[in-house]
């Protein structure tokens, strides 16, 4: 119940006045709710899952593209910036390459984009590389565009052994780019001797709390399955997913695991925060040659994890020929050999190694880079997950890294 | 209020206006942007929190709009001791940062007042930082405290710290990381308060023989006590919710996570939506409690 007026005339219109103030004040709010319910909901489309159609061609008249890539996965001039067999393509081509190194991390790049590839919209890029297990989401989601396998002649050079992978047989969707391997490296300043399984590096006393890990699932958890003697190309059990991931909680709850990160983890063997990690092939011969020759990497006799990424045109592009002949220049061994001999990582081309003798035979001998048989039997592909179980595996191997 | 106390003899009677409906007019940009900005992604977000996953197409990142409140039983009993820890680091945090920043204001503010120049120089010290990202700084930061840096190094000749210790990752990190990016925050409100303080008051003080101990207490901290609720308030609620210093990018690492790390994996890795939309609200309501007990203790709500 309101208090009755005052009596006093100029207090009491005072009060009168300030209760019709704050009515009013009210009523606008009210309003403003209701319109923002309003807003909220018309946001709220039907997210159906429909069928996308692909964005129309204008390649033919329009001779330019974008390809969208990881840092540090392209041959470059130091001192220019510029990247020799890029310029030789638009030379030879006429089709202008806007590159653009925009993917950092499968997760983010994926959440920048979803919503407009949900749309069927085009994303600013006409192909993209990416890692397989975001590759197979895509192609479930069917965020990518058919690939013209006559465009690309040079696709007989594929590896066979890439070519009828399980979430893309035949290669109809995606190409592979580059591929590595995920294994061991430690400072060999302070261990001379090395390692050659995971467990050997969290049991060094000398180690506890200088390990790292990658927040790459697949890779970590891959490796520590891979020395319990788990196929994890075949049909692994949820209990030795698990098995796997309690020997990381193990590791970080000891405080043997410091840290667990992506490509910022050579930040720390840098700094010698972390003396030994899990760590991919490619990115220590780099930094080898950027920070002094420190560093050995090495497959865990176990077996490393091997994987790929891979070209693919997101649906709502409109360069797919011109992304298409791209592909097929890459395709080209003298290309690719001279991309290898950059990158450092394995080349899905085959020929590349004969023509990379042409180059630096010390470079075809690399193992990481263009291996050999016994090496590739140590390595194996993650299987594809189930979206169930990409999610509950994802859920459970996050719960560890967060500590919870 | 404080402010208002010495202000002289206002005249406190105005004469009755009839521009109210003007006023609302002119409210009007202010509460759409409001309504745009604020209210409509707040109701998204309430929302979002109570989807559920999509079962007949299960996918990654696929939900359905349903009234599922186990959302927020979930998170809250997967996620509730990195909550709790999250306020424990940010009220420690706001707790150094205070006793930093209130030596430092009332030397910029009271000491210094008689030397304008020395005055100004101080507070672009203060604000200097601000130019350069903070992500920089932070990054800095995790160089200089490295396992095999300077001050590692420093403190294992001093056997301060055993042959095999560090400190990046550890909370003592994630603390000072917290602390000292939100210092600014802390110093320039209490700096604005107590550069208006009237030193007239202070020898008031001590003519009441007062000594200078309970003169501060009784005369210098109440009247700095705006600043240093805005200050407070500046510091603890972002702090609470940052999730840079405690990431393992930066200071943190798997030890040290906060809700807002769990926020940001949760929303960007699992595309778990309704987890991070609840843990989002969850975040808002615990940090709504704390503060609105905070200020009726203080009883400042009027000068925010």
């Amino acid at each position: 119940m309101p208090r009755s007026l005052p009596e006093d005339p100029l207090i009491r219109s005072l009060v009168i006045h300030a209760r019709r103030a704050q009515m009013t004040r009210r009523g606008v709010l009210a309003g403003a709710t209701a319109g923002a319910s309003a807003l909220a909901l018309a946001a709220c489309a039907p997210t159906g899952v429909t069928k996308l159609t692909p964005g129309t061609d204008v390649s033919s008249t329009d001779k330019s593209m974008v390809w969208a890539n990881w840092p540090a996965y392209m041959d470059t001039v130091d001192a220019t910036g510029a990247h020799p067999t890029l310029d030789a393509f638009t030379k030879s081509t006429g089709i202008k390459v806007d590159y653009r190194e925009d993917v950092d991390d499968n997760n983010s790049y994926y959440a920048k984009v979803k919503d407009q590839l949900a749309l069927g919209k085009d994303i600013g890029a006409d192909t993209v590389c990416l890692t397989d297990w975001m590759v197979s989401r895509w192609i479930r989601f069917g965020y990518t565009q058919t690939l013209d396998h006559s465009k690309i002649p040079n696709i007989k050079n594929l590896n066979p052994s890439l070519l009828n992978i399980d979430y893309d047989k035949g290669r109809h969707q995606s190409l592979p780019w580059q591929g590595g391997f995920a294994g061991i490296c430690w400072n060999k300043q302070e261990f001379p001797n090395g390692f050659t399984s995971v467990s050997e590096m969290f049991k060094e006393p000398k180690l506890k709390g200088r390990v790292g890990v990658l927040s790459e699932m697949r890779d970590t958890i891959g490796l520590i399955m891979l020395e319990q003697g788990v196929d994890i190309a075949g049909n692994f059990t949820d209990s030795q997913f698990q098995a796997a991931l309690a020997v990381l909680k193990q590791n970080i709850d000891d405080g043997v695991i410091r840290n667990v990160k992506g490509n910022s983890y050579l930040d720390d063997l840098k700094n010698g925060d972390t003396l030994a990690a899990i760590c991919w092939s490619g990115d220590i011969t780099l930094i080898n040659g950027s920070n002094g020759d420190k560093w050995t990497f090495a497959i865990p006799d176990a077996g490393g994890t091997l994987w790929n990424d891979n070209f693919l045109v997101p649906i709502g592009a409109t360069h797919k020929a011109n992304a298409e002949a791209i592909m097929n220049w890459y395709y080209d061994p003298q290309i690719a050999a001279q991309v290898a001999a950059y990158v450092n990582y394995i080349t899905p081309v085959v020929g590349a190694k004969e023509a990379a003798v042409a180059i630096d035979p010390a470079l075809a001998d690399n193992n990481l880079i263009f291996p050999d048989a016994a090496t590739l039997k140590k390595a194996f592909v993650f299987r594809t997950l189930t979206p169930a179980q990409e999610q509950s595996y994802g859920s459970a191997f996050q719960s560890v890294l967060l500590g919870a | 209020m404080a402010f208002g106390s010495f202000g002289g003899d206002v005249v406190a009677v105005e004469q009755p206006r009839r521009s109210s409906r003007a006023a609302l007019w002119l409210l009007l940009p202010g509460v759409v942007y409001l309504a745009a900005t604020y209210l409509a992604p707040l109701v998204s977000l309430v929302i979002t929190s109570l989807k559920t996953p999509d079962l007949v197409n299960f996918d990654i990142g696929r939900y359905l709009y349903a009234f599922d409140v186990q959302n927020y039983v979930h998170v809250f009993t997967q996620y509730g001791a990195i909550i709790a820890r999250s306020f424990g680091y940010s009220a420690m945090a706001t707790v150094f940062a205070l006793l930093i920043s209130y030596p430092l204001a009332y030397f910029i503010g009271v000491t210094l007042r008689k030397y304008p120049l020395w005055q100004a120089l101080a507070l672009i010290l203060v604000i200097a930082p601000f130019f350069m990202s903070f992500l920089l700084r932070t990054l800095a930061w995790k160089a200089i405290f490295a396992d095999e840096g300077p001050v590692i190094h420093f403190l294992q000749s001093l056997s301060i710290l055993g042959p095999n210790a560090h400190l990046n990752g550890t909370p003592t990190m994630v603390i000072f990381g917290l602390t000292y990016n939100y210092i600014p925050f802390m110093a320039l409100p209490i700096y604005t308060s107590l550069e208006r303080l009237d030193l007239r008051l202070l020898e008031a003080g001590s003519d009441l023989y007062a000594n200078p101990i309970s003169t501060f207490f009784r005369v210098t901290v109440p009247l700095s006590l705006p600043g240093v609720v805005s200050g407070t308030l500046l510091v603890f609620i972002p702090a609470t919710g940052d999730y840079i210093n405690a990431s393992p990018q930066f200071l943190g690492s798997t030890q040290t996570a906060m809700v807002g790390n769990v926020i940001s994996d949760t929303y960007f890795n699992l595309l778990d939506y309704p987890s991070s939309a609840a843990l989002s609200i969850i975040l808002m309501v615990l940090i709504l409690i704390p503060v609105s007990v905070y200020l009726a203790l203080t009883k400042t709500e009027d000068l925010l």
